[in-house]
């Protein structure tokens, strides 16, 4: 699915002049961020550059402070939350922490946004029936040993890493957010994790992939944000900057706050 | 649908199925330890326990705090507890006795402010737990005090009779047998296939389990921690207010002091029923059995001719023994070591 208008495309999600204040603290400041259909983007920056503040606005977590406008599809949302967030199409990936770890792997795969029957009870059979046909689809898990109703906390990082990576696919994302994915997970996991990134964009769908490894976040995003101290320091086409280059001016970023000399 | 073929498989796709022991070994627990107490009682009075006259005293008092564990299961699998319901019950009682004997309204009208009130108290304790973040232990104590306070101020200590001449409906709806069968164990059965089916078929009942289990994860994936909380303690106020007006209905009189010796009860109800102190986990099914074997040391101490002062100790044991296997058992199906370290 290629861009609509490929030169001037109507951005899945657009932040604009976007800040976030914790009582004296403004977490961000005047963020302007997009991402296009079937566009990948990076979003670099050091610990307490305001990565997960930016998360949080995309998925409707935190409101914008005043003045800040969120869209989508070109459309001005303005009761910005996660559940309505999720009811556009984007879904967020975090680290292993966002499961409920005492709960059986369907109720994780449809947190938040349970399956109901025409009584507007729970559907637990149809439930568990689509956790286990992802399950052995999409994670790799034969159907005869697996079993929805497995506790999340008897699984290993990388399975818990695939239920919640299931779990955003499986609501047909317009937009993925990924907030350090590859964070814990041995070698091959990440790969498998970085090869699942590459698909989002095979399929038309976008993504937003956050990390402080450039090493992971280089190869597979078609566009980077920096982040410095709440602010946007840099955004570069993948074409426009090697990896070295963009290793130099991180490190000249995080000494200076400038990205150029 | 984006392709994941294979993403995060894990080596060797050791996953398999839980046994029926993983998935409903507290259930099964606290329906065993059940039974082998009844069968106790049976070798020691077999009398008493082959009469169903035994059976039909505890199937009456024991619905009395076993409604409001119901309720209160699920405020203990949200992490939180609520301690106020004593004082719940009685201010709810004490506006219906209010509305119907010193104000002459008729009875569903004192019902509906008896509810109302149990409503708003849940609300009010919901708030200052969910919304306002204080830990439920220590604000409920003092939210107790609150309601106890305002129902001896506005009974101005005394009492007021009940009776079925002049309160033929509660007595029909709390108190007659329905076909021989105590009415109490009825409303049990009610209440409990309404919670059961609250906390395993709907959303709030699964929000109540993810809110318990981990209320960062929740609130991250679009769940309103607050909401659920601020629900889950209004359930409990409308079903000590229900329970308030079963216990006063049952003595036919409303004690100024209904409510006391309660607590102990309801708690200890859903503690031995499997609900976990921690949080994230608990079984309507567990509480509700719970409820009767409590009910039955109650009773079956005493008629099984043992000395009442042998009550409490068996109580205790029953309960002590039975939430360290359950805590032991839950451990090592996580693969943990027996003192979860």
């Amino acid at each position: 699915m290629a861009p609509v208008n490929a030169i001037h495309p109507v951005p899945v999600i657009e932040l604009k002049n976007v800040s976030k204040t914790f009582g004296e603290v403004r977490a961000i400041s005047g963020v302007d961020f997009k991402v296009n259909p079937g566009e990948i983007v990076g979003l670099l920056g050091d610990n307490g550059a305001g990565k997960s503040t930016m998360v949080k606005a995309i998925m409707g977590f935190h409101q914008p402070d005043p003045g800040g406008e969120v869209y989508f599809k070109g459309r001005k949302i303005h009761d910005w939350s996660v559940a309505r967030a999720r009811g556009l199409g984007i879904e967020t990936v975090y680290q292993e922490r966002a499961l409920c770890e005492k709960q059986p792997i369907w109720r994780n795969m449809f947190m938040g946004r349970e399956l109901r029957n025409s009584y507007g009870l729970l559907d637990v059979a149809g439930m568990r029936a689509e956790a286990s046909r992802l399950m052995s689809e999409h994670m790799g898990f034969t159907s005869a040993a697996v079993h929805p109703d497995n506790m999340v906390a008897t699984m290993s990082g990388g399975e818990k890493q695939g239920v919640a990576i299931t779990r955003a696919l499986y609501f047909d994302a317009e937009l993925v957010v990924l907030d350090e994915p590859t964070m814990g997970l041995s070698l091959s996991e990440t790969k498998k994790t970085l090869e699942f990134i590459s698909n989002i964009k095979k399929v038309g769908r976008s993504a937003v992939f956050i990390d402080h490894n450039i090493f992971h976040v280089y190869p597979v995003v078609d566009r980077l944000y920096v982040l410095d101290r709440g602010k946007i320091a840099g955004v570069y086409s993948k074409d426009e900057i090697t990896m070295d280059e963009l290793i130099e001016r991180l490190y000249r970023v995080a000494r200076s706050g400038k990205l150029e000399e | 649908m984006v392709s994941t073929k294979n993403v995060n498989a894990p080596a060797g796709n050791r996953v398999s199925a839980p046994s029926a022991m993983r998935r409903y070994g507290s259930q099964l627990g606290i329906i065993g330890v059940g039974l082998a107490m009844w069968l106790v009682f049976i070798a020691a009075a077999p009398a008493v326990f082959t009469d169903i006259d035994i059976y039909l005293a505890f199937a009456q008092t024991s619905p009395q705090f076993g409604i409001i564990a119901l309720a209160l299961t699920f405020v203990v699998i949200t992490g939180e507890i609520d301690l106020s319901f004593p004082s719940i019950m009685a201010l709810g009682t004490a506006i219906f006795a209010i509305t119907t004997s010193q104000f002459g309204l008729p009875w569903y009208v004192g019902l509906v402010g008896a509810f109302a009130t149990g409503a708003v108290c849940g609300l009010f304790n919901g708030f200052l737990v969910a919304k306002l973040n204080i830990p439920s232990l220590v604000i409920t104590i003092g939210t107790s005090f609150l309601f106890r306070g305002a129902e001896l101020v506005l009974m101005n200590g005394t009492g007021v009779p009940l009776t079925a001449e002049e309160y033929p409906e509660m007595h029909a709806i709390f108190r007659e047998p329905l076909y021989g069968f105590p009415i109490q164990s009825f409303w049990m059965l009610i209440l409990g296939i309404i919670a059961w089916t609250l906390l395993n078929r709907t959303r709030f009942g699964s929000h109540v389990f993810l809110v318990g289990d981990n209320p960062t994860s929740a609130r991250l994936m679009g769940v309103n921690v607050v909401s659920v909380k601020m629900r889950a303690f209004t359930l409990v106020g409308l079903f000590a207010v229900f329970s308030g007006l079963m216990t006063s209905i049952y003595g036919y009189y409303f004690w100024p002091t209904t409510g006391e010796g309660f607590l102990l009860n309801t708690i200890a109800s859903v503690f031995l029923g499997g609900t976990s102190v921690f949080g994230g986990t608990g079984s309507m099914v567990g509480t509700f059995v719970a409820t009767y074997i409590i009910g039955a040391i109650n009773a079956g101490v005493v008629s099984a001719g043992i000395s009442a002062f042998y009550t409490q100790l068996v109580f205790g044991l029953v309960i002590v023994v039975s939430v360290v296997l359950q805590t032991i058992i839950e451990r090592r199906v996580r693969g943990q070591s027996i003192t979860g370290r």
